[in-house]
């Protein structure tokens, strides 16, 4: 017993080192299983008041280009009021008695909430951003988040009192399925290889895909992430895998992650129910 | 200043700079120049070695608790601040030197030459753990050296850069041991 402890005393420092390595590798390994625990939700309420302060500075700097793409949303906007169509006299005319969308939000499946970033990163290979709206203003895990020209940004992962944190498109952990809007048997996966910010790549598409270089990528909607097509780039580069038989898709995003400000996160309705119906199936299986 | 006081404000300021200014360069490669790991070069000699790697935990849980991803920085500050004693053992010129100076500076360590191999050493090993870790998630193998040799490169000229520009006056306390 005696020998015992004066190794260790012996060998503290050697034993207290190894021990602080054993717990960070523990931090990486198990972050994403336990993002909910208390203690980083409260990290996240200090980051977050330090990251807001920083962006009162950064967003002045930023103000025209944010202005820019604000005025670019008013003006899709504008294009889709009702007054800019006009019906020719022989179209049918479609009554309806009850109307299939009211206040209390019944029929409503997508709600689009605005935040504004708080912040951002695109130099690491496992980028996260920050919004500053938070479980207090009704944002809720698991929704999507879109940047104000429709372009896919990434999937809220944490929530506390008044901030979220959005695990970006620009992560090593982020999958997101994604159609071709050309030709929607080309299904695929969005993943980001970590080598540059604003460039995806999409894999698993199979070779019978007709794709060209300028083509649409969107949302595929089979989620209850993001409705269906919701723009997440344009196809760069086409690229055999040379094990399988499936294409590599590079991609560029349509969402600028440099200079993200304001954003919308998207939320189901129906979410809860679907993850209801999902778990009831899963646990009748298993058992 | 008192050796605390003169700690803290290091350590905010750093922090603040490195999350707030440096990883916010982008360079190609994804290469981010490291500046923060200054507080664990210049920490007092008398420091005990717990003590050094305590604060190198929290100096690099600080950090990974802005870039959302807890471990990576604490594990290889960690690392660092374990060998530190080690290099500054060989690195020392002669007998004593650490108790006569209050910290690593370039005085102290006797000359440009000795502090640049000494903070060299210490950046290589931070990066190619740091860059390792992230590595075994992803990642391939060339890209892991290209990476690690440009950011250690780049954050060894700053560090440079930052010992010129805010010399610290070391006092020569005492000849005695």
């Amino acid at each position: 017993m005696r020998n015992i402890f004066l190794f260790i005393r012996r060998y503290f420092n050697f034993i207290f080192f190894l021990l602080l390595q054993v717990f960070c590798i523990y931090l990486i390994v198990h972050y994403n299983r336990y993002h909910n625990a208390i203690a980083s939700v409260y990290v996240n309420e200090v980051t977050g008041r330090v990251n807001e302060q920083y962006n009162k500075v950064d967003y002045y700097l930023q103000l025209k280009k944010a202005n820019q793409q604000l005025v670019k949303e008013n003006e899709r906007l504008r294009n889709t009021a009702k007054a800019d169509f006009e019906t020719p006299d022989t179209s049918v005319k479609v009554v309806t008695d009850s109307i299939p969308y009211d206040t209390l939000g019944n029929h409503r499946k997508w709600a689009y909430q605005a935040a504004k970033v708080v912040s951002n990163s695109v130099t690491s290979q496992s980028n996260f951003i920050v919004l500053g709206r938070g479980a207090a203003q009704q944002l809720k895990k698991d929704e999507g988040v879109i940047d104000t020209n429709n372009g896919v940004v990434g999937i809220v992962t944490d929530v506390s009192d008044n901030f979220a944190v959005v695990m970006s498109m620009l992560h090593k952990d982020s999958r997101i399925n994604a159609l071709l809007k050309n030709d929607p048997q080309g299904g695929g996966t969005i993943v980001w290889d970590g080598k540059e910010p604003n460039y995806l790549s999409m894999i698993n598409v199979r070779k019978s895909a007709k794709v060209a270089k300028g083509d649409t990528v969107v949302t595929s909607g089979i989620t209850t992430t993001f409705p269906y097509g919701l723009m997440i780039g344009t196809v760069e580069e086409v690229l055999p895998e040379k094990s399988s038989n499936n294409y590599i898709i590079k991609i560029k995003s349509t969402a600028n992650f440099y200079n993200l400000q304001h954003v919308y996160a998207i939320d189901n309705y129906q979410r809860e129910e679907i993850n209801k119906l999902v778990e009831k199936a899963k646990s009748k299986i298993n058992n | 200043m008192s050796t605390l006081v003169k700690n803290i404000l290091r350590f905010i300021l750093l922090i603040l700079v490195q999350f707030f200014v440096l990883d916010r360069v982008h360079l190609s490669y994804m290469v981010t120049p490291y500046i923060y790991i200054l507080f664990i070069f210049w920490m007092p000699f008398n420091f005990s070695r717990t003590l050094q790697m305590v604060l190198a935990f929290l100096l690099g849980f600080a950090l990974d608790s802005f870039r959302h991803n807890p471990g990576f920085h604490a594990s290889a500050c960690v690392l660092i601040a374990y060998v530190r004693p080690f290099i500054i053992n060989i690195m020392l010129p002669h007998e004593g030197a650490d108790t006569n100076y209050e910290e690593p500076s370039l005085k102290s360590m006797g000359g440009f030459i000795p502090y640049i191999v000494y903070a060299g050493v210490l950046t290589l090993l931070h990066n190619s753990w740091l860059f390792m870790l992230e590595a075994l998630q992803f990642g391939n193998f060339w890209e892991f050296i290209v990476k690690t040799l440009f950011s250690t490169l780049i954050s060894l000229l700053l560090i440079i850069i930052a010992e010129l520009l805010f010399s610290r006056k070391q006092k020569f306390r005492t000849n005695t041991i």
